[in-house]
């Protein structure tokens, strides 16, 4: 290939300034257009939807109602409940896969035989589509067709084999299950990739100077470890909270809105409702909280990480 | 360490990975073990680990006299055509991001960051009556565009960080020696990075194969119904026939099983390079 280049001749003169300094456009533009179109003029519109009378299947409604949306929010019981419930959801979920993807890193950190099988075969999960997993979980949780209710009766956590899906005070722990199960690996993945990025000398000279294996883990694994923590432990919250697939699954917010979190409150009241002024609204407010959760966390990195200087 | 404390260590960390297999593969087995019970068996014997015996009926069942043909059809058209148009934008955008510097770069890095960061439902509501304006809603066409402008974010900074691997040194030769750039990037660039490019298509297409929600909300109609939508209205309407729902399930998990084996070396990459797959 290089040859048949070559063939062309000897160096010509060099192209128009004029095309170089567009090229880089030309080949970013097809994507801006598209991320312009259907990511940004929408999000646009949503932000503006959320101060309008939105209603899909009435053509006279489209003005401007000013706060209204915020107002009736501040009365809406549903909301509140889903409010508490996306705090519940996101820690309890966050927590539970952060703990545990960070064991599973620790243990296939250091080689050994069959590491790569095992490694797969834990990571599966990762591959599971999200609705998928929230039937898989819905099913174990049947006492019909699930092991999970007979196995909690005979360890006597349950009187009888009932489903905790459709228990108003248990039903929020079949979707953080279910999130754990495929979690674990995006964790584990990103900590993993930490973990080997630490020079092994750094072990080996502190073992040397008598240093146990819990002062290493502390004084080397836990500051090298900080930096990716902080940032996914941030993505995950925020992909979390947002996540609505297994929720829409196995309870649809049920029973009785005990398992809604704002994101799939938002999807019943604009497919459901059709209200979609409310449900941009909802939104507006979920994404602030986003927003604010964000620079807060950034803003303790930088705190910390001046401390440490 | 003394060899009996070391060999107490290796025995814990075996029991803990143990536990780690059996919590990550027992509900995939769960899904193949109803799949293959008889219906009969499936009430009489309860949480057996296997049935007393064994039957396919419930794969030809679903195969010959349900619409998940047509499903799996479907997802397979807004799956593979998301993927292929994402790639091809992405190489693009991705190659632009790692060779040039240019005006505006770090207003596009700050643009994509965006687009991963807030709630997509947001999008909800003006996404389904854009596409409703211009007819295309319940059109897999429609779902591909709404996918892949969702998707090219996440596969440029993807399709970055595998050009940077690549030296700069190859295509300036063959730029020196008269080609354009852009005869560069195809001849000598891309030929290269096709592991990546494969691995891009991968994530693209399990994303894709995955998404539920705008495809809840975008598509009504059965015969363009992608899987999960498939899946879910099935599911609702008949819960009564376990083994069918799973034979289901189970087949829906074969592609982005394929595309898991395909894209696990670079499991680490893309996520540090992107971060937000879930």
């Amino acid at each position: 290939m290089t040859a048949s280049l070559l063939a062309h001749g000897g160096p010509r003169k060099p192209p128009l300034r004029l095309f170089q300094r567009v090229e880089p456009y030309l080949y970013t533009a097809p994507s801006l257009v598209l991320i312009v179109a259907l990511i940004l003029v929408p999000l646009a519109l949503g932000v503006s939807y959320a101060f309008q009378d939105v209603q899909l299947l009435d053509p006279l409604s489209g003005g401007y109602v000013g706060l209204d949306h915020f107002r009736d929010m501040a009365g809406d019981k549903a909301f509140r409940g889903a409010l508490a419930n996306t705090l519940w959801w996101t820690a309890a979920s966050v927590v539970l896969q952060f703990l545990l993807g960070l064991v599973l890193a620790l243990l296939l950190d250091k080689p050994f035989r069959g590491r790569g099988l095992v490694q797969a075969l834990v990571f599966l999960p990762w591959a599971v589509p999200s609705f998928l997993v929230g039937l898989n979980w819905a099913w174990l949780f049947n006492p019909v067709v699930g092991p999970i209710p007979g196995w909690l009766t005979a360890l006597g956590l349950m009187s009888a084999p009932t489903n905790i899906l459709s228990d108003p005070a248990l039903a929020m722990w079949g979707p953080i299950a279910a999130n754990v199960w495929g979690g674990i690996p995006f964790f584990a993945i990103t900590l993993l990739a930490a973990l080997q990025s630490i020079p092994r000398d750094l072990y080996d000279a502190a073992a040397i100077d008598g240093a146990s294996a819990l002062q290493r883990f502390w004084s080397i694994t836990v500051p090298f470890l900080a930096p990716t923590v902080v940032t996914t432990v941030l993505l995950r919250t925020i992909w979390i909270a947002n996540f609505a697939d297994l929720i829409v699954v196995m309870t649809n917010g049920g029973p009785a809105d005990h398992t809604q979190i704002l994101s799939s409150y938002i999807f019943t009241v604009a497919f459901k409702q059709l209200d979609f002024g409310y449900a941009s609204a909802v939104a507006l407010v979920l994404l602030a909280l986003l927003s604010l959760y964000t620079l807060s966390i950034l803003m303790l990195r930088r705190l910390v990480l001046k401390d440490h200087r | 360490m003394t060899a009996s404390a070391r060999r107490l260590k290796g025995g814990l960390r075996a029991a803990a990975l143990s536990l780690y297999l059996a919590f990550a593969l027992f509900p995939l087995f769960w899904l193949l073990k109803v799949s293959v019970t008889p219906n009969i068996l499936l009430y009489s014997e309860g949480i057996r680990m296997w049935p007393s015996r064994m039957t396919l009926d419930h794969y030809a069942y679903v195969l010959t006299h349900s619409q998940f043909p047509v499903f799996f059809r479907n997802s397979s058209i807004v799956a593979g055509g998301t993927a292929v148009c994402v790639t091809l934008l992405a190489a693009l955008a991705g190659y632009a991001m790692s060779r040039f510097r240019f005006r505006g770069k770090a207003v596009i890095v700050v643009l994509m960051l965006i687009t991963q960061m807030f709630p997509l439902a947001m999008l909800v509501a003006p996404i389904f009556r854009m596409m409703a304006s211009v007819g295309l809603t319940n059109n897999l066409l429609g779902l591909v565009v709404v996918y892949t402008a969702f998707n090219v974010p996440f596969a440029t900074f993807l399709m970055q960080s595998f050009f940077d691997g690549i030296p700069k040194d190859l295509e300036e030769a063959a730029m020196i020696d008269g080609a354009t750039r852009f005869v560069a990037f195809r001849h000598i660039v891309l030929p290269l990075t096709l592991p990546g490019i494969a691995a891009t298509l991968g994530f693209v297409f399990t994303a894709a194969w995955s998404e539920l929600l705008f495809a809840l909300m975008l598509i009504s109609d059965n015969q363009v119904s992608t899987f999960p939508v498939g899946l879910l209205t099935f599911v609702s309407k008949f819960s009564v026939d376990f083994g069918q729902m799973m034979a289901a399930a189970v087949m829906a998990l074969v592609p982005a099983g394929f595309f898991f084996l395909l894209i696990q070396r670079y499991l680490v990459q893309g996520l540090t390079a992107g971060a937000v797959k879930g």
